[in-house]
C-alpha cells in the first residue's frame, strides 16, 4: 500500500513554532523587514503584488488524500478559495495575511507538510516523474529516490545558503516526464552490467539564460548518490559565483569553467566524501522502497469500460486524451487537467481539492499526484472505474479532455500576481484556450505544448514549449516574444525566438496563424507541430507570424 | 521598477507599499495610509516626497517596501501611470478579488 507517512513531524512542528516566534517579533518591531525577509522567505512566504503568497511543498508532487483535504482547508479558510499548482508540483496561496501564516504552518505541520525550503539558495522540492510507480514505460521507481534527496536535502547546514537556489529532478521512465534536462542536477534511472544506477546531468536551467545540462556521469551506482550530489554541489558552493545574482546558478558555474573542469573538481571531492558514509543512506533507501511499493491491483474485467467508450463519445475523447499507460494490464493513470476553457491554469478550488481526495480513495488506491504542468494525477485507476470517475469528474469541471492538447497550457502567474512579473501571463493562457476551442481545431492540432511565462524568470517554462510566449514589458505596454521548437521532453530544446514581440491583443491571431500554417505544412495527422517544425525549420513558421515581411 | 523615480510637477508621484500584517497594497495619505489609491497623496516636490519617504520607511511596523512610483492627476485623484501600478490599483484580471472589491463596495455604499 502506498504510504504517504507525515514527514519528521516533530521538526516541521518545531520550524512552524519557530516561525511563529519570528512572525511575533517582526510585528512588535523586534525585527526589521530586512531581517525579517530572510527568515520567511525560508518557511515559503514571498510579498507579492496583491499580498503575502505561501508556497507549500509537496514532495515530488506526491499527496496523499488526507493532505489534499488539508490544502483545501486552507484554500477555504485562509486564502479566497483556491490554490495554485506549480511546476515544481508544489501549490501556492495567493491570499494569506502574515498574521495567518503560522496557524496554517501549524495545521500543514499536522498532516506532515511545510514551506520549508519552498524558497531561497536551498535545494528545492526535488521534482519527478507524476507516473512514477505507474508508467508503462518505467524502468524503475524514482520515489524512493526522491525520497532519499529529500529527507537528506531538508535543512542540510551546508546547503541553506548557496549562491543561488538549487533544483533536482528525476526520473526512472523511458521518456523523461521530470524534464531532466532542464535542472541544476538531473538523474536518469539506468542499468549498466547488471547494476542499476544513475546518469548524472548537471547544470541545466531556464531563466535569463537558458542551458540544457550536460551528463558529468554516465553510471553513478546508485549507493554512491547522496555522496556524488554532495559532491556536486560542494564544488558549485565553492565555485559558484556569489558577485552576480544573474550569474550564481550552476548552469553558469559549469558553462564558465568548463564541464571538463567541474567534473574534475567534482570526482575529487566525490572520493573523499564517500569514505565518510557508511550505509545509513542504504538503509534509509531500503526503507523508502518498502514505503512505496505498489498498491494490491485487482483484477476485474475491462467491459464495461470498453462499452461505455463506444456509446458515449465524450468519455471516449476524454480516455483518448487523458489518460497515460499502466504498467499493469486493466489499469490507467488519469490526467485531470485544470486547464478547462476560460479557467486559470493551475486554479483548483477547495471543492475541487476535496472531490480528487475522495475520488482518490474510492477508485484511486489513495494515491495523488501534482504534475509539473500544473494538473493533478490519479496514478492507479482500474478502468472499470473510469466511467463512474469521469461522470464524479464532469460534475466538478474537471473533465476537460484535453491532456496535452493546445489548452493544456502552462502559464505562471505572471503580473496578475507575481511582483518579478513584466508582463500578464493568464489572460493570454485562457485567450488562446478559448480560441481553439471556439474554432474548434484542438483535436485537429493535436499534441501541442504551448508554455507562457510572464517574464524572463521563466517558471512558465517557455523556452521549453513547443510554443514560447514570453510576456515583457515594452516601455510600459505588455509585450510578448514568441519562440519555437523547445522541448522538454523526448529531444530536449530551448526554443529560438521567433523575431520582434506582439502586442497582447495581437498574440491570438498570431498563433492561429501559426497553428493554421501547420496544419497545412504537416505531413498527416500524426506528425505533431514539433514534428514539422523540426523537419521543415523555422522558416515557414516564421513567415506565418511574420506575414508583412515576407510580403513587403 | 520606479523605486528611483523622482517626483515633479510635471511628473509627480505618489508613495505605495503594502500593509505588514494583512499584505494588501496601501498608499500613502494624509494622516497615514489607505487602502484607496484614490485618496492618496500626490507629490510634486522632489523634497517632500524624499521626506515623506523617509517616514514611511520609519513606519516599518505598519508597512513594508515602500518606494515612490509616478502618478497622474485625475478626477477622482491620482491615478496610475504604469500597468503595473494599475493591476496592484484593481487586483488580478483572472477573478474579482483584491483591491476593485473594495472599489465596487463603495460605490455601493
Amino acid at each position: 500500500m502506498f504510504d504517504v507517512r507525515p514527514v519528521d513531524t516533530d521538526y516541521v512542528r518545531h520550524r512552524a513554532a519557530q516561525f511563529r516566534a519570528q512572525v511575533a517579533r517582526r510585528l512588535d518591531g523586534s525585527l526589521t523587514e530586512d531581517e525579517f525577509r530572510p527568515l520567511r522567505l525560508m518557511n515559503g512566504v514571498y510579498l507579492q503584488l496583491h499580498a503575502y503568497m505561501l508556497r507549500v511543498a509537496i514532495p515530488y508532487g506526491t499527496i496523499s488524500p488526507d493532505q489534499m483535504r488539508m490544502l483545501a482547508h486552507l484554500a477555504q479558510h485562509y486564502d479566497k478559495g483556491y490554490g495554485h499548482w506549480t511546476t515544481r508540483q508544489n501549490i501556492q496561496f495567493n491570499w494569506p495575511r502574515l498574521v495567518d501564516i503560522p496557524d496554517m504552518l501549524d495545521l500543514l505541520a499536522s498532516v506532515g507538510m511545510h514551506a520549508i525550503q519552498t524558497s531561497g539558495n536551498t535545494i528545492r522540492n526535488v521534482t519527478t516523474d507524476a507516473f512514477a510507480g505507474a508508467a508503462a514505460d518505467e524502468f524503475a521507481d524514482p520515489r524512493p529516490y526522491a525520497e532519499l534527496l529529500r529527507s537528506w536535502s531538508t535543512d542540510h547546514a551546508e546547503f541553506q545558503f548557496l549562491p543561488r537556489k538549487f533544483k533536482i529532478a528525476i526520473t526512472g521512465a523511458a521518456r523523461d516526464r521530470a524534464l531532466v534536462a532542464a535542472h541544476d542536477i538531473g538523474l536518469r534511472l539506468i542499468r549498466h552490467e547488471g547494476r542499476t544506477g544513475f546518469e548524472v546531468w548537471v547544470g541545466g536551467g531556464l531563466g535569463r539564460t537558458p542551458m540544457l545540462g550536460q551528463v558529468i556521469r554516465d553510471f553513478l551506482p546508485e549507493e554512491d548518490l547522496l555522496p556524488y550530489i554532495e559532491a556536486i554541489i560542494e564544488t558549485y558552493n565553492l565555485s559558484g559565483r556569489r558577485d552576480n545574482k544573474y550569474k550564481a546558478r550552476i548552469k553558469i558555474t559549469v558553462s564558465e569553467r568548463g564541464l571538463d573542469a567541474f567534473r574534475a573538481d567534482t570526482e575529487e571531492e566525490f572520493l573523499r566524501r564517500r569514505g565518510h558514509f557508511h550505509g545509513a543512506d542504504r538503509d534509509a533507501l531500503a526503507q523508502f522502497r518498502d514505503r512505496f511499493a505498489a498498491p494490491e491491483f485487482r483484477k476485474a474485467p475491462v467491459a464495461g469500460y470498453e462499452a461505455e467508450r463506444q456509446a458515449n463519445p465524450a468519455f471516449r475523447s476524454w480516455t483518448d486524451t487523458n489518460l497515460h499507460p499502466h504498467r499493469v494490464d486493466g489499469y490507467a493513470s488519469v490526467i485531470v487537467t485544470f486547464k478547462a476553457p476560460g479557467a486559470t491554469p493551475g486554479d483548483a478550488s477547495a471543492d475541487q481539492m476535496r472531490l480528487l481526495a475522495d475520488l482518490a480513495e474510492k477508485y484511486g488506491h489513495s494515491d495523488l499526484r501534482i504534475i509539473h504542468d500544473q494538473n493533478v494525477a490519479l496514478p492507479h485507476v482500474h478502468k472499470s472505474d473510469l466511467p463512474a470517475l469521469y461522470l464524479a469528474l464532469r460534475g466538478a469541471g474537471l473533465a476537460t479532455a484535453n491532456a496535452g492538447l493546445t489548452s493544456d497550457i502552462i502559464a505562471c502567474p505572471g503580473m496578475d500576481y507575481c511582483t518579478l512579473a513584466t508582463a500578464r501571463s493568464i489572460p493570454i493562457a485562457q485567450e488562446i484556450a478559448e480560441h481553439f476551442r471556439a474554432q474548434g481545431l484542438e483535436e485537429e492540432i493535436g499534441k501541442l505544448n504551448i508554455r507562457i511565462s510572464g517574464c524572463i524568470n521563466a517558471c512558465g517554462h517557455h523556452h521549453l514549449g513547443h510554443i514560447g510566449i514570453l510576456g515583457l514589458d515594452r516601455a510600459g505596454v505588455e509585450n510578448y516574444q514568441i519562440t519555437l521548437g523547445g522541448d522538454g521532453y523526448d529531444i530536449p530544446a530551448i526554443g529560438q525566438r521567433a523575431g520582434a514581440g506582439f502586442p497582447a491583443e495581437d498574440v491570438v491571431p498570431a498563433i492561429d496563424r501559426l497553428l493554421r500554417a501547420y496544419l497545412d505544412l504537416r505531413e498527416d495527422a500524426s506528425e505533431r507541430f514539433i514534428d514539422a517544425y523540426r523537419r521543415l525549420g523555422p522558416a515557414p513558421f516564421k513567415a506565418a507570424l511574420y506575414p508583412e515581411v515576407v510580403n513587403a | 521598477m520606479s523605486k528611483a523615480f523622482t517626483p515633479s510637477a510635471a511628473k509627480p508621484g505618489v508613495i505605495t507599499a503594502n500593509d505588514l500584517r494583512e499584505g494588501h497594497n496601501v498608499w500613502m495619505c494624509e494622516g497615514g495610509w489607505t487602502p484607496d489609491p484614490g485618496r492618496a497623496t500626490l507629490f510634486e516636490d522632489e523634497a517632500i516626497a524624499d521626506l515623506a519617504l523617509l517616514k514611511a520607511i520609519g513606519q516599518s511596523n505598519i508597512v513594508v517596501g515602500p518606494y515612490l512610483v509616478e502618478a497622474r492627476r485625475g478626477p477622482n485623484g491620482p491615478e496610475p501611470v504604469h500597468f503595473r501600478e494599475a493591476f496592484r490599483q484593481t487586483g488580478p484580471s483572472n477573478y474579482f478579488h483584491g483591491i476593485q472589491t473594495q472599489k465596487s463596495e463603495a460605490t455601493h455604499v
